[in-house]
């Protein structure tokens, strides 16, 4: 299996390639064939691998000596083992489900071979992301990533806004890439090698400086997986279509960051500062995000500050030291998350274009299908029990207990709020009285089986994926903690009580149950419509604005730089430079002229000076 | 006796000279300079070169200086046509030449004469001896100047030969 | 040979360099050339005075090569000077400068 290793990412990038050179000229079908044929390739192969890391335990399999400088080795290498299969199963399988969708929802558009290619060159940036062997393959992969996210976002790139909200995306995952290169150098400097297997052997013996190691690993986590404060480029990327919403936004890209931390859960384990800080990072997003998705209009916004919030959950899980409890959440979030994505798409494919949820209502007729999944995931995402996100919040809730009161208490708060967002979003718009005009019911219609089918599978995956980390007092078999146990060996293992688990379950019933009645009494029963923009006042229009962060950073840092990229265009490159340049052809020219006019034309001149040359030679030759 | 020949027609061709270079009348000037050439035939004859110092007459001042005294009266030049230099190029003049001068004395001042190889032969200036050299040893160039004298008389006929074209020649209406 | 050597360089380098001095400071052409000559007859006078103390024909001979070259020069530098003429109505040499930039 270690020979078919490369394969896994080689697929997709064939079908990148394939689809990328020749694509306009195949007809749509083969198109979609070559892209989701790859990815279920790579899918069926990390199954493969899957099952032989359960077997055999992991194992890494080098391709190739990239640079050999005195001492180092950096190569390209995948090292297979229980957290990058995991990885990579959620890649390929929730990346497959989303190629059938996009094949359907991306039908009608001009740019199918090119959307294809991207998703594709995606995919294999991620998994190269995931299965790199050392933190250069990884940093290659976390590269990529940003490059498809940006390619993505503006894919309709005539419309100017979405090219604006894509290089948002792209600056702020820079800045945090910027952390991210300066911890790799720091590790190269103090470890000698970047080699996963290396770092951590030694990671005991250079406990001082994992700190600040591990804060620039964190700094590359928040550009990549949106917390504060560099999210605010997560709610512009819902300008890209919704499946790169889903795919990337959702189940995959933001997730690097979460595997970052996994990955280098030895380092965090030695940091306690580092870990402390992730935790409050993670608390603050997690809080002001849902306290945001309360306010939003746009059925993709929503799901994009519920996306921010949810990320905040896995980092304060991250933060506490329940590695295995974030990587729950990642998958289960994965599935629920996706879900509610191509779910919304569904919507927006139905009403023609339309994501303002004041205008929907009542579409549980009309789309039936999409109504039950969507139905479901929020179900997931509220924490309703038995549902998959239920048993990853809780331990996280569980975990967070047992570090501390206050951050048990936010996050609890923070639950609350994203069950009411969540119900908002679901009564708005398939319940009560349909709200858009004529037309678009006219056209209200379901989505075809190619988008409906990935639904249903994800459908089923929220429903079931959660009893693969059944809490204690379910059952003793914690699958997904015994699977990732080689990974996360120096971690300490918490184990909540019983009563509190019993106390958690109990209560999360009676609030959820009292959360869905106050939600429907006051949108279905009452018919109160969110207002619009104008009619916004006091602090939700603050809300509704995002706290107007958006416009605190143009004004702190947008603005003055693009003041200081017109100083340098207009004083130094135009001045300056071509100052400098001018200059120079300005003295050939004027010594130009000097010399011009030794050749005027004058006899006696060329004569004196003839007679001053003979001078001289006979000067130099007889008296020097 | 010689010596003091020498050092009067030595004195003759430089005062000469000198008129040659500062006279306005340009007819003047060729005057002055056909008595430098007389000195200087002089000079020959002192050095016992007979052969040379006739032919120096007969070509220098005979032909080559009627040759200046025709061209300066075809061209009808006096001294009203003459044009005048500015002071500062003269300045610029006397000071180059006289620098040239102490350069070139001074250069001399530190050498030392070699002294006379072989005998001085006094005769070799007569005309069969300076023949006879000049037809064993140097014959090829003598045949070279024939032709020399063939192209410049070629170039110098055509040179002066008028362009029907651009000046007609129609002297007999001006 | 009771003049020594040295008395000759030095007449026929101060020959030459007035010659020199009559070639940078006059503008008449004609003039011009005929200093030129000054400077060919003060070489040529050395020649003769070497020839003599060393009792070698060459520089005779020499001398007589010069002059024929002085000669043809002569020849030829006037009847340029006199299609100058034609053309320029003048033999101010300050006036032929059309070969510049």
């Amino acid at each position: 299996m270690a020979d078919l290793v490369y394969l896994i990412p080689l697929l997709p990038f064939l079908g990148f390639a394939i689809n990328g050179l020749v694509g306009k000229r195949l007809p749509k079908p083969v198109v979609a064939t070559i892209a989701c044929g790859t990815v279920l390739g790579s899918f069926i192969l990390s199954i493969l691998c899957f099952k032989q890391v359960i077997d055999e335990g992991a194992f890494t399999a080098v391709l190739y000596d990239w640079i050999s400088v005195g001492d180092t080795h950096i190569q390209i290498a995948f090292q297979i083992d229980q957290l990058s299969t995991m990885m990579m199963l959620i890649i390929t399988g929730i990346g497959f489900l989303i190629h059938m969708y996009s094949d359907g929802y991306m039908h009608h558009d001009d740019g199918f071979h090119r959307f294809f290619a991207y998703l594709n060159l995606f995919i294999f940036s991620m998994l190269l992301l995931v299965m790199g062997s050392n933190y250069m393959l990884m940093f290659f992969g976390w590269e990529g990533v940003g490059l498809c996210s940006y390619l993505l976002i503006g894919f309709w790139y005539k419309n100017k806004e979405f090219g604006v909200a894509a290089r948002k995306a792209f600056i702020m995952n820079r800045i945090g890439d910027l952390g991210l290169l300066l911890g790799i150098f720091m590790i190269f400097n103090t470890f000698g090698s970047i080699e996963y297997a290396d770092v951590f052997k030694n990671a005991y013996a250079h406990g001082d400086s994992t700190n600040i190691i591990c804060i620039l690993l964190f700094v590359g986590a928040m550009g990549k997986s949106a917390q504060i404060p560099l999210y605010t480029w997560l709610p512009d990327a819902m300008a890209g279509p919704t499946p790169v919403s889903a795919l990337i936004h959702a189940a995959t890209m933001v997730t690097a960051g979460i595997y970052l931390v996994v990955r280098s859960n030895v380092l965090y384990i030695m940091s306690p500062n580092a870990s402390e800080l992730i935790m409050y990072v993670g608390l603050a997003t997690a809080m002001i995000a849902a306290t945001i998705g309360i306010k939003q209009n746009d059925i993709k916004k929503v799901l994009a500050y519920s996306t921010v919030s949810q990320l905040g959950y896995m980092f304060v899980a991250l933060g506490v030291g329940a590695y295995t409890t974030a990587m729950f959440h990642l998958l289960t979030h994965a599935f629920f998350k996706a879900l509610l994505f191509l779910g919304s798409g569904s919507v927006i494919h139905g009403m023609g274009g339309e994501q303002d949820i004041r205008k929907m209502g009542g579409l549980k007729k009309a789309l039936p299908i999409t109504h039950i999944t969507f139905l479901i995931g929020t179900l997931a995402i509220a924490g309703v029990p038995f549902f998959s996100g239920f048993f990853s919040k809780d331990e996280i809730l569980a975990m967070a207990h047992g570090h501390s009161d206050i951050v048990f208490t936010l996050l609890a708060i923070t639950s609350v709020l994203t069950a009411i967002y969540m119900f908002r979003l679901y009564f708005l718009v398939f319940r009560g009285n349909f709200r858009g005009t004529h037309h678009q019911k006219e056209h209200l219609h379901e989505s075809p089986m190619s988008m409906t089918i990935p639904l249903i599978v994800l459908a089923i995956l929220a429903t079931a994926g959660g009893f693969l980390g059944m809490p204690g007092w379910m059952s003793d078999n914690h699958i997904l903690n015994h699977f990732l146990h080689p990974i996360v060996e120096g971690a300490s293992h918490f184990h909540p009580s019983e009563f509190f688990e019993y106390t958690i379950l109990s209560v999360s019933i009676v609030v959820l149950a009292v959360i869905i009645f106050a939600v429907r009494n006051y949108y279905i029963t009452k018919s109160i419509v969110p207002e619009s923009d104008e009619a916004e006042s006091g602090f939700s229009k603050v809300l509704s604005h995002k706290y107007y962060i958006d416009e605190i950073y143009n004004t702190l840092f947008v603005k003055p730089i693009e003041a200081l990229s017109v100083f340098l265009h207009k004083v130094v490159d135009n001045q300056i430079l071509d100052g400098l340049v001018n200059g120079i052809s300005w003295c050939v020219k004027q010594s130009a002229n000097l010399f011009r006019l030794l050749q005027d034309g004058k006899l006696e001149w060329y004569m004196v000076g003839m007679v001053a040359g003979v001078i001289l030679i006979l000067v130099f030759n007889f008296f020097m | 006796m010689s010596q003091y020949l020498f050092y009067f027609l030595a004195f003759v061709s430089i005062f000469s000279a000198l008129l040659v270079v500062t006279a306005k009348n340009p007819i003047h000037s060729v005057l002055f300079l056909i008595v430098t050439f007389f000195a200087i035939a002089g000079q020959y004859i002192i050095l016992n070169a007979q052969f040379l110092a006739i032919v120096h007459i007969i070509v220098y001042a005979g032909a080559i200086m009627v040759l200046f005294l025709f061209v300066l009266m075809l061209l009808n030049l006096n001294k009203e046509t003459e044009p005048v230099k500015s002071y500062l190029m003269k300045g610029i003049g006397v000071l180059a030449g006289c620098l040239l001068a102490l350069v070139m004395v001074a250069a001399l001042h530190k050498s030392t004469m070699s002294p006379a190889l072989g005998l001085p032969n006094e005769d070799i200036g007569l005309v069969g001896n300076l023949g006879k050299v000049l037809f064993k040893e140097y014959v090829v160039p003598f045949e070279v100047s024939s032709l020399l004298f063939l192209s410049a008389m070629i170039g110098a006929v055509m040179l002066g030969k008028r362009d029907p074209k651009i000046e007609p020649v129609n002297e007999s209406t001006n | 040979m009771k003049v020594p050597i040295e008395h000759y360089i030095l007449l026929s380098t101060v020959l030459f360099c007035i010659g020199v001095m009559g070639v940078l400071l006059r503008r008449n052409a004609i003039i011009l050339l005929m200093c030129v000559e000054i400077m060919l007859n003060s070489v040529n006078l050395l020649m003769a005075a070497f020839s003599t103390y060393h009792g070698d024909a060459a520089g005779q001979i020499f001398v007589f090569f010069i002059m024929v070259v002085a000669a043809a020069e002569v020849a030829v530098g006037l009847a340029l000077i006199v299609m100058i003429y034609r053309n320029f109505k003048t033999t101010d040499i300050n006036l032929f400068n059309k070969l510049k930039w």
